[in-house]
């Protein structure tokens, strides 16, 4: 039997915890690291460079530089240029972007655990501003800001070496740093393993950014930023890499049926954290804030501001699958939607598509129907009474027609004509049944005052129903008095509909 | 050489406008600058200047350097000015289309700046004085308050540099000054002193302003940090650098 044993196993563990936590561990043992432990969460100082330096591929979003097939150290030379550019932020509205290398999110840099990274910044001659760069994934004060602050049409230099692995955002810190990175200043390094990633069949780079324009949204023309709206953190765009169709359309990502897709996800901010999903599809892996460690089976995924992750999923149903913020308003208000297209066969074990459509009738939600039930078994007992009928009416109404017409009969003023003391009704009690059964669309005027819009056929109901329903109405709040039977309703149903405006 | 020189007078007058430079008389005063005169909350204290109405023109720069040919593009000391100086104008005495007589001079570096205020028996203003005369609109001496003043700045930093500068002649602020804000980033005689604050344990690294969070260390109101954005740029700089968007005014101690 095993579970004596596990459970002695069980205790001992606790024990040696027990006795860790007394005092600070003191084998040479402890310090080792355990060898099922991976190198990924080890610090990355594999020695110094080796071979021939060589120059970082800088791709822009939503594309990944190829991986590394490096199995030593190297010194990487990254250029990158700071540009100020106006670019279209929406359809017809354009905005003044401070970019790392001419796009937002900036260019994408790939290196190697253990690499030593020399870094030039450039500032293009016709910058206005001073610029700097802070990579999350330095080791040393400021990230690098310190070493990279750069006027207009110079270039600083500095190396690091990128000793943790991960998935790691970079930014511009120059004062404001708000300013800096709500105009666009920040990007992704990849810092990777130095086995490498998996294989995947493709890599996309997508980044979330908050702006602030002093217009509205989708507001037409050069928008300017508007400081306030970011200082309360109200933003007027929220974004996939950097413009509102960046992923959709003609630029939507693209995968085939039964493939895997890696997505590095980072969050620019300045201010907003991402609720990042992928609508039909579920993260078979995530590594949340880009660390080492890998979450599975995830929905949607927390991406702090200043923030990465890796999410990967494996392609099944064709279709299109809609990237957001899952903060749902951004995305159908403030832009940050993006699309994953996946071409291939149709799998229906997995997915079926629309199997049925058909009527569900759910504004009968009234809680007693019990008026209904009865007068439904007195109609087909051949004894139902006006009465009943009028019960049943009531009950009916409620479900239905007091959405508009009010539970009091009264309508609303100028908008939803009265049914109480209704001269219209009167004049023409039998009219109501066509009206129910046929809609009333335009010009009638009750009670003296005129109304002008639209009733929709009630066909939901049935000849029963309406017969209910009216005989309640003529026998309420002071009109006439009467009796409807399911017969002539389906008789008014046969008819041609009614008129707004009478013949003459 | 007579035809020459006759021909360089041309030029001149062509691109000088008929008055020499003019200069308006500030009051000066006790000022709260964005920078504290202690590095903590202290006033600044302005004295009485004066200080030129505009920025100083291309047709205004072209003339110091037919009469102080160092300062010529081709024969100006490297440590006084970086490559990129006067590049825009199309040859060492012909500024040309890209930079046109009443266009505010820019690509100069701190030093050759300093030389032309030398010249007109001025100097560079202090970033004091430049703030104070800044701060002024139309109608008030300190219009700061008024979030109309800090949009019309960061309207500036909104537009692209890709088109060409605006000619000077801007609207005057209540002093009769132009084009403070809205028009070039302009040298200042203390620029690289701007950083340094009276006690670096009091008011934190000098370097901070670099980083993240600084604007959230230094700056008392938030209104502030469209001019502290203006003191990240100079700070920037090294006294030879240039950039297409650095000018200069002039100023005088009375």
């Amino acid at each position: 039997m095993s579970r004596p044993l596990s459970t002695v196993l069980a205790a001992l563990a606790v024990f040696a915890l027990a006795a860790c936590s007394d005092k600070p561990p003191a084998s040479p043992a402890a310090a080792t690291p355990p060898a099922s432990t991976s190198v990924a969460s080890q610090r990355g100082d594999f020695g110094p460079p080796q071979g021939e330096p060589i120059h970082a591929v800088l791709t822009s979003p939503p594309h990944v530089p190829p991986p590394i097939h490096r199995n030593y150290p190297a010194k990487v030379i990254v250029e990158l240029e700071v540009v100020e550019k106006e670019m279209p932020i929406s359809e017809g509205v354009s905005y003044t972007f401070w970019t790392f290398g001419g796009t937002v999110p900036g260019s994408f840099i790939r290196v190697r655990q253990g690499d030593t990274v020399e870094f030039h910044l450039k500032n293009a001659p016709d910058s206005k501003m001073p610029h700097n760069i802070d990579l999350h994934g330095v080791t040393g004060p400021g990230g690098g800001a310190a070493s990279s602050f750069t006027a207009p049409g110079h270039e600083s230099q500095f190396t690091f070496k990128a000793l943790n692995q991960g998935i790691f955002v970079y930014h511009c810190a120059t004062a404001p740093v708000g300013m800096h990175i709500a105009n666009g200043m920040y990007g992704l390094i990849l810092v990777e393993p130095p086995e490498g990633l998996a294989p995947v069949d493709h890599e996309y780079y997508v980044m979330q950014g908050d702006f602030y324009t002093t217009g509205k949204y989708r507001q037409k023309g050069l928008q300017p930023f508007d400081m306030e709206k970011a200082i309360d953190e109200h933003p007027t765009y929220v974004l996939f890499n950097g413009r509102e169709g960046a992923l959709t359309g003609d630029n939507a990502l693209t995968a085939k049926t039964n493939e895997t897709v890696r997505l590095f996800v980072g969050n620019g901010g300045p201010n907003l954290v991402s609720s990042f999903h992928v609508i039909g599809e579920i993260f078979d892996k995530v590594q949340p804030e880009g660390g080492t460690i890998a979450q599975h089976n995830v929905q949607t995924t927390l991406i702090p501001s200043g923030g990465a992750a890796t999410v990967e999923f494996h392609t099944d149903v064709p279709g299109s699958y809609v990237l957001v913020d899952h903060s749902i308003f951004r995305a159908f208000n403030k832009g940050a939607l993006g699309i994953l297209k996946v071409d291939g066969p149709e799998d229906k074990s997995i997915y079926s598509g629309k199997e049925v459509d058909s009527v569900y009738l759910g504004d009968r939600s009234e809680p007693n129907l019990k008026a209904v039930t009865v007068a439904a078994q007195a109609h087909a007992a051949g004894t139902l009474t006006k009465e009943e009928q009028i019960a049943a009416g009531k009950q009916l109404f409620t479900g239905t027609c007091s959405v508009c017409h009010q539970a009091n009969g009264e309508g609303l003023a100028n908008v939803f004509p009265p049914l109480a003391k209704s001269d219209f009704l009167a004049a023409d009690p039998k009219r109501a049944m066509s009206i129910v059964t046929h809609g009333l669309t335009g010009k009638i005027t009750v009670n003296g005052h005129e109304y002008d819009s639209v009733m929709p056929p009630m066909s939901q109901l049935n000849d029963d129903e309406v017969a209910n329903i009216l005989t309640y109405v003529i026998n309420s709040w002071d009109n006439p008095g009467g009796q409807f039977s399911k017969e002539d309703v389906a008789k008014a149903r046969a008819e041609a509909g009614p008129h707004a405006e009478p013949e003459h | 050489m007579r035809v020459r020189l006759a021909l360089a007078w041309f030029g001149l007058m062509l691109a000088l406008p008929a008055a020499a430079a003019e200069y308006v008389a500030l009051p000066g005063g006790t000022f709260t600058s964005v920078l504290p005169a202690d590095g903590k909350a202290a006033a600044a204290q302005v004295a009485p200047f004066r200080l030129r109405t505009e920025l100083v023109t291309n047709g205004e720069f072209l003339a110091f350097v037919q009469k102080h040919p160092q300062w010529q593009r081709d024969k100006v000391a490297g440590i006084l000015a970086d490559a990129r100086y006067l590049t825009q104008w199309e040859a060492p005495l012909v500024p040309g289309g890209q930079a046109l007589p009443r266009q505010p001079v820019t690509r100069v570096s701190w030093f050759a700046a300093q030389a032309y205020c030398e010249s007109e028996g001025a100097r560079l203003p202090s970033w004091y004085e430049w703030e104070f005369a800044a701060a002024a609109d139309a109608t008030r001496r300190d219009a700061r308050a008024d979030p109309a003043w800090r949009e019309s700045i960061l309207g500036w930093y909104s537009r692209p540099s890709s088109s060409a500068l605006p000619e000077v002649g801007g609207v005057a602020n209540v002093y009769g000054v132009r084009d403070m804000n809205g028009l070039v980033w302009e040298w200042v005689d203390d620029f690289n002193a701007l950083m340094v604050a009276s006690d670096s344990r009091e008011q934190g690294d000098p370097d901070l302003l670099k980083f993240c969070g600084a604007g959230a260390i230094s700056l008392q109101e938030k209104e502030n940090y469209a001019v502290l954005m203006r003191i990240a740029m100079l700070s920037a700089l090294k006294a030879a650098d240039t950039t297409n968007n650095l000018g200069f005014r002039c100023a005088k101690s009375n």
